[in-house]
């Protein structure tokens, strides 16, 4: 063997499966060169999760990056030729299953996916070995396909030593990874240490490990995945293919039966949890097979025998069961990839948890991340920095991935809650809203009121009308337009202690905050700011308000959901000369909302400084005693009424609640829960949420949040923002409202949860001149103005108020009318109430 | 040759061993095989023991049982036994055994001698029973010879191949073939007999999915027994030392040719 | 202290190399102060004529046991045939060489005079008071395991190939003294006997080739052994395979190489996409030349073998053969 292994390198790629292999091939496209790429076990199949795959697509899915990557990835290996299409049936056993197809029919319309639903006969046409007798219908992709994942990992090496970029150096283990003052430096192996910049950790199951070696965490577990491999079925021998009938996926019974030659795979999703660490994956030589082919536990899978059996008892009875593993694959906390920059370590990157179905995709987002500093599809889900530190540990990984395991090919709603790990961050006056009867939705981990069953007696005082559908009813209540509306009357208070509070100080703050924000922060101390923060493209990295606390010193209140990713951004771009000094406060101040007519009337109660409008202006902000207790006030609303942001010292919140209920009473003040605050109050008021209107493909002007003059500082992003300011948007953010709730099918009324399809009069999707799609981005009542609404971009074309279109719901159209196009509130559009 | 007249009674005696990979990993102190992350199975030549009864019985009618001395866990092995068409299982256990854990070759032949004399105390003697040459994992060449003579029977090890027949008297026959340099030896046995079966024998097949739910169901006979201690005692293991080799490479594909002929020629092999 | 007994296997008359490595296993006993000195059992009158040879190997004694039943091999009446003598001359210790025959006798033999036997024993390394600490084999030799002999007899076996079956140099001219035992065997102990032979047509067997070309997962077919089948035939060898390839059918068993299938020790091993699992290279670890042919340069097999060639077997072996033809017509 030569010894010639090289000692630097601009970036060393671990591992070979392909992930490993889709980043070497798109970095090297990109212009990378000097690019090493090593694994532990031989080319070209190193023994990982890929090695076992079952390699099929099924294109579709509801979450708009995951099929974004899905559709790239089959691009790309249509590309390469290695991508076989067969077609896919996902057949349902029960009516959940069949109204679950119904919105399956939705995500494809979005994505322009070929998709249709099908009966029980046209899926025995298609597979005549199935027993119809037991199914209700199917979800029919012919797109579906089956991919050479080995092939195509070999042909993305072999582009990327084409271009004299790479070299690969199979059967080396990674000993060590060095990093000095939080930045990698060089990655150390069995064969000699190689000086890198840049590693790129693409190892699947192994992650964690090697993630520790780095000193810090990549939040996955490596988890079994049981397939068994039976035949021979002479049925399909006959076909002479390795595909001759599409993949059958047997949604209710959460396994796949999918045709391998002359046999027939059948996998499960539907066994108990079974998680080992990466420490305790057996090593190639130790291993029988692979190290991710572990013996199967054969009594987790037999229940899917005898459902297997029922679905295909022609072919299954007869045949022998030749092959049968517990295959290793990564889970993570919430079922999305871990890709991007680890948040610890600078230069370290991830791409782990991620399957043969987004693979390539995957890859592309990752070289083109570290290559441009932001990709083309929208890493949100993705980002592997949105973890808390309480997510990412082997006990919280382990718990949520025990709960969404079976959920693989489960039904899940897009309100859904977990169910696990649940009061581990808990408001300091969590006794109280608990013996409000709040009902918690979870934000950032934190348990949070979402409505509260006190306030149940206010749905019949305000004639709110119930949803009779479950699934539109589902984690919803109709409390929360009554708790909307109660707001509205008087007052409410509501608990944000989710809320991530960063503070900056130190001589460079200000330059450095202005060298990030869109807006001008160089206000005057006790003003404040509301600004997005952009990525290089110009597309949103942040949404976030500023307050100026003291020359030097700011505080940022930024949404729970994107805390850790906010932190990191800010961490990443401090000046090196130390002049900037960055905490974060998230744990030493609670946020407590009052807003409501009656809001000042309360505050007068609750402090002796002057809250009058002249004294204390909206969007200010100011230090003040409640009694003894010093809080800091932010005449701010997020719901459209007057009133303050209150953030007290932790220690002090549960107190400050106890005095703001007792000094609202003779207001009727109600506890208003999240369901408002992040909904009703939020889509009558026209506001975006980070995550849901805005992200990194959409430009601050077509969301219309810019403002008429420019700052003059630099800012990251301000090249694009100035070039999207001189360019007609392709798509401006509308809120519409829903003209006729009636379903023909159901003849019940219909309500929207987001992600349906904005259509054309004529049933066809709307996609603008980027080829972005026009998808429901946030939908729920707006109990002040009495329609159902919901926020989606809009081609300039169809951005036209009173321009009748529909959704696309439930395999339904129900008729929509653009109520407003642009930022302007749907509910007080001169914001009288919030700043009077 | 003509069928017995009587429906053959076949017993396969079997192992639960571990199914490791290219290298064997021992516990820390090197007590053991180290387990955790290995699959079991039955051993190989049992497995086609497995099979030949299987076989036998679908050619000649009667019933195969499978059994087994082990821990808890080699009803894993019984179980798989009735997947693939055994009949019945008996399991002789005892509290103390574990997985790695084995009695010596002496107390697991007087185990299940006795327990093979009370089956067929109850049930009546098996025609055939059949072992494994020897198991994977210790490879003691004995426990079948050893239950053999127990039970007062002749055995013949090594063998690949079986046949049954009606002897010129009318006594049920075995004619045994066992692997030689040069072919097959040939024995012509009396039931009741004992064979010890080597892979080769036949090709086992695998379960099927109504055999292995089959088998999910059936009824596992319980005896225990406890050791009587022989004279052989494990007292730790080792790795055989690994071969550390400087390969020489000849080339890469067809061009290698040249080169490869060239070593054939230097050995004196063309 | 007393004679160790050694069995020196034949087969109707006719010893091969490892018969006599049994008394190169007694000398290990003999040097680890078990016995003092070695008698050689030949069974059955055909074996008669070997006892010239046997006092160059170090044997003082040679017991002849003549029986009317004691022809052909019979395992049972091998057996009671070296129970008796255990019996009648309290031996220290009954040594054969591992082999089918070697075990299976001694295991009658322990079992009939109820010892415990150490089946193929690698190393012996102290003789205690009643016991003996000793190494076996396991899995085939990929394991070794330490463990305690504890009898008033040894009865042991030894891996064959690891023990010397050459003579002693100090005893080239020792004459043993010829001893011939009627054994008084029982009327069983005819009942297991060879009654017929069959014998394979072909000439070269795996086992005495000098050349095997053997494939494993990596041949991918049956049709796919044509190639090997044409090489192995231009250089007078055989074929061989991973248990892989006899599990999908793709060869018989009788061609399979490995701890379940044959030992074997050619000249030149060619393993062609076979990985090289333990269970497989302890049946050819013996070999004295390995070349392994793999698309994979990783492949254990590849590391193991004294040479090797990356690529693709079915464009590298028609491209030997053609070599080979065009040199030989050359």
């Amino acid at each position: 063997m030569s010894n010639d292994f090289p000692t630097s390198a601009s970036v060393v790629v671990i591992g070979a499966g392909i992930v490993g292999n889709g980043v070497v091939g798109h970095l090297a496209e990109l212009g990378w060169r000097n690019i090493v790429q090593i694994d532990k076990g031989p080319l070209p199949n190193p023994g990982g999760s890929t090695g076992h795959a079952s390699n099929f697509i099924f294109p579709v899915d509801h979450n708009r990056e995951m099929a974004a990557l899905n559709l790239d990835s089959q691009r790309q290996y249509i590309e390469m030729g290695v991508n076989t299409e067969c077609g896919g049936i996902e057949v349902a056993r029960t009516p959940e299953r069949l109204e679950e197809f119904r919105r399956r029919m939705v995500s494809a319309k979005n994505w322009g996916i070929d998709a249709r639903l099908v009966t029980p006969a046209e899926i025995k046409e298609m597979v005549p070995f199935i027993n119809d007798e037991i199914l209700l219908g199917g979800f029919y992709t012919p797109s579906v396909s089956v991919v050479d994942s080995l092939r195509a990992g070999t042909i993305f090496r072999e582009r990327a030593q084409a271009l004299n970029a790479l070299e690969t150096f199979a059967n080396v283990e990674v000993l060590d990874i060095e990093t000095v003052d939080g930045r990698v430096t060089a990655v150390v192996t069995d064969r000699g240490r190689i000086e890198a910049d840049h590693v790129v950790i693409c190892v699947g199951v192994w992650a964690p490990r090697l993630a520790a070696m780095a000193g810090t965490e990549i939040p996955l577990t490596p988890a079994v995945h049981q397939m068994i491999d039976v035949g021979p079925i002479p049925v399909l021998e006959e076909t002479g293919k390795e595909l001759g009938f599409p993949i059958v996926r047997d949604m209710d019974t959460f396994c796949y039966e999918r045709q391998s030659s002359g046999s027939m795979e059948v996998g499960s999703y539907a066994h108990r949890p079974i998680f080992i660490t990466a420490d305790d994956i057996p090593s190639i030589k130790e291993s029988r097979l692979s190290p991710t082919e572990l013996p199967i536990t054969m009594e987790d899978f037999d229940p899917q025998l005898e459902q297997a059996l029922e679905l295909m008892p022609d072919i299954l009875a007869t045949a022998e069961i030749k092959y049968a593993i517990n295959g290793l694959l990564s889970l993570t906390p919430d079922g999305f990839p871990l890709i991007g920059e680890t948040p610890d370590v600078k230069g370290l990157w991830a791409a782990c948890a991620i399957w043969i179905k987004e693979g390539p995709g995957a890859a592309r987002m990752l070289a083109e991340w570290m290559t441009h500093g932001q990709p083309e599809v929208d890493p949100h889900q993705s980002d592997i920095a949105r973890f808390y530190k309480f997510a990412r540990n082997d006990h919280h990984v382990r718990a949520r991935c025990a709960e969404h395991f079976n959920k693989t090919y489960g039904i899940v709603h897009p309100r859904e809650q977990w169910a696990s790990e649940r009061d581990v961050r808990t408001a300091p006056y969590h006794d109280r809203t608990e013996a409000l009867g709040a009902v918690y939705f979870l934000a950032g981990g934190m348990e949070r009121p979402h409505w509260y069953e006190s306030n149940a007696a206010l749905v019949e005082k305000y004639g709110v009308v119930d949803r009779p559908h479950e699934w539109d009813r589902r984690w919803w209540s109709p409390i929360i337009n009554a708790e909307h509306l109660a707001l509205k009357e008087s007052v409410g208070m509501v608990d944000l202690a989710p809320f991530v509070v960063f503070e900056f100080d130190g001589p460079g703050t200000k330059d450095y905050l202005q060298g990030l924000t869109v807006n001008n922060v160089d206000v005057a101390v006790g003003k404040s700011v509301y600004t997005p923060l952009l990525d290089v493209n110009g597309g949103f990295r942040s949404d976030l308000t500023m307050l100026r606390i003291a020359e030097n010193t700011y505080r940022v209140m930024t949404g729970a959901f994107d805390g850790p990713r906010d932190a990191f951004w800010f961490r990443k771009h401090l000046p090196e000369d130390g002049s900037v000094h960055f905490c974060d406060l998230t744990s030493s101040y609670v946020t407590i909302g009052l807003w409501g007519p009656n809001a000042r009337n309360v505050m007068s109660k609750l402090t002796t400084s002057d809250v009058s409008n002249e004294a204390f202006a909206y969007g200010t902000t100011q230090e003040v005693l409640f009694d003894s207790i010093p809080v800091r006030l932010f005449r701010i609303s997020y719901v459209g009424e007057l009133g303050w942001e209150i953030y007290a010292q932790t220690e002090h919140a549960r107190a400050v609640w106890d005095k703001i209920a007792a000094a609202g009473q003779e207001f009727a003040i109600v506890p208003v829960g999240a369901g408002v605050y992040g909904t009703t109050g939020r889509l009558e008021k026209g506001y975006r949420l980070m995550g849901s209107e805005l992200d990194g493909e959409y430009t601050v002007v077509e969301a219309g949040l810019h403002r008429p003059k420019v700052k003059s500082a630099d800012f990251l992003g301000k090249a694009a923002y100035l070039k999207h300011r001189d360019e007609e948007p392709a798509a401006i953010l509308c809120t519409l409202t829903v003209e006729d709730h009636m379903s023909e099918r159901d003849a019940i009324l219909r309500y929207m949860v987001g992600g349906e399809t904005i259509t054309t009069p004529d049933g066809n999707r709307i996609v603008d001149s980027k080829g972005r799609v026009s998808v429901v981005t946030t939908a729920g009542a707006g109990p002040s103005v009495g329609k159902f609404l919901l926020f989606a971009y809009l081609p300039p074309q169809h951005a036209v108020v009173g321009n009748e279109l529909q959704v696309y719901y439930m395999d339904e159209f129900f008729p929509v009318k653009v109520a407003v196009a642009g930022s302007t509130p749907l509910f007080d559009p001169t914001d009288a109430r919030m700043k009077g | 040759m003509s069928e017995p007249a009587t429906p053959l009674r076949i017993l396969v005696c079997v192992k639960r061993v571990p199914a490791p990979g290219a290298r064997i990993t021992l516990t820390a102190d090197h007590s053991a095989i180290d387990t955790k992350n290995l699959g079991f199975t039955t051993s190989p030549h049992e497995e086609c023991a497995v099979e030949e009864a299987i076989r036998l019985v679908d050619n000649h009618g009667g019933s195969a049982t499978v059994l087994t001395l082990g821990p808890a866990e080699s009803d894993e092995q019984l179980r798989y036994a009735i997947s693939v068409g055994i009949n019945k299982a008996v399991h002789v256990t005892n509290p103390a055994l574990a997985d790695g854990v084995d009695w010596d070759p002496q107390a697991t032949a007087s185990a299940l001698a006795d327990a093979i004399a009370s089956i067929e105390a109850d049930d009546g003697a098996f025609d055939l029973i059949l072992f494994g040459n020897e198991s994977a994992d210790s490879g003691g060449f004995q426990v079948g010879v050893r239950v053999a003579r127990k039970l007062g029977r002749a055995i013949v090890n090594g063998i690949k191949g079986i046949e049954i027949g009606v002897s010129g008297d009318g006594h049920a026959t075995v004619t045994a073939r066992r692997e030689s340099t040069s072919g097959f030896e040939v024995y012509e046995l009396a039931l009741p007999v004992v064979l010890g079966v080597k892979e080769g024998l036949n090709l086992p097949r695998y379960p099927t999915l109504p055999g292995r739910l089959r088998s999910k169901k059936a009824e596992v006979a319980v005896h225990t027994a406890d050791p009587v201690l022989g004279g052989l005692v494990t007292e730790n293991f080792d790795n055989a030392a690994e071969l550390v080799v400087q390969t020489t490479m000849l080339g890469n594909g067809e061009q290698a040719a040249p080169a490869i002929v060239d070593l054939i020629e230097r050995l004196g092999l063309l | 202290m007393n004679e160790i007994l050694v069995i020196v296997e034949h087969d109707r008359g006719e010893a091969v190399e490892t018969s006599y490595q049994s008394i190169g296993c007694a000398r290990a006993l003999l040097a680890a102060g078990v016995g003092t000195s070695v008698t050689a059992v030949l069974i059955g009158g055909e074996a008669d004529g070997l006892v010239t040879d046997l006092g160059a190997y170090g044997v003082t004694k040679v017991v002849q046991v003549h029986h009317a039943e004691l022809t052909d091999y019979a395992p049972e009446a091998w057996g009671e045939a070296v129970a008796e003598l255990i019996a009648a001359r309290a031996p220290a210790a009954v040594v054969a060489t591992g082999t089918d025959r070697g075990n299976e006798v001694l295991a009658y033999a322990a079992a009939i005079a109820d010892l415990a036997f150490a089946a193929n024993v690698t190393e012996i390394k102290h003789a205690g008071d009643a016991s003996l600490d000793l190494t076996r084999a396991r899995w085939g030799g990929s394991l070794l395991e330490q463990s305690k002999l504890i009898a008033s007899v040894y009865v042991l076996s030894g891996v064959a190939h690891v023990f010397s079956g050459e003579p002693s140099p100090d005893d080239v001219d020792t004459v043993a003294a010829v001893e011939v035992v009627v054994a008084d065997l029982s009327e069983n102990a005819a009942r297991t006997r060879i009654t017929d032979r069959v014998t394979l047509s072909s000439g070269i067997t795996l086992t005495t080739a000098a050349v095997v070309v053997s494939g494993g997962r990596g041949v991918g077919s049956a049709e796919g052994f044509a190639p090997l089948v044409e090489l192995a035939e231009l250089l007078g060898g055989a074929v061989g395979c991973s248990r892989v390839v006899t599990n999908n059918g793709w060869r018989p068993h009788s061609d399979q190489v490995g701890q379940t299938g044959k030992r074997i020790a050619p000249e030149l091993y060619i393993a062609c996409g076979i990985s090289g699992a333990i269970q497989h290279w302890v049946g050819m670890m013996a070999s004295k030349h390995v070349l392994a042919i793999n698309t994979d340069g990783e492949a254990n097999m590849v590391g193991k073998a004294e040479y090797a060639v990356i690529g693709d077997l079915h464009k590298i072996l028609p491209a030997v053969s053609a070599e080979i033809r065009k040199r030989r017509s050359a």
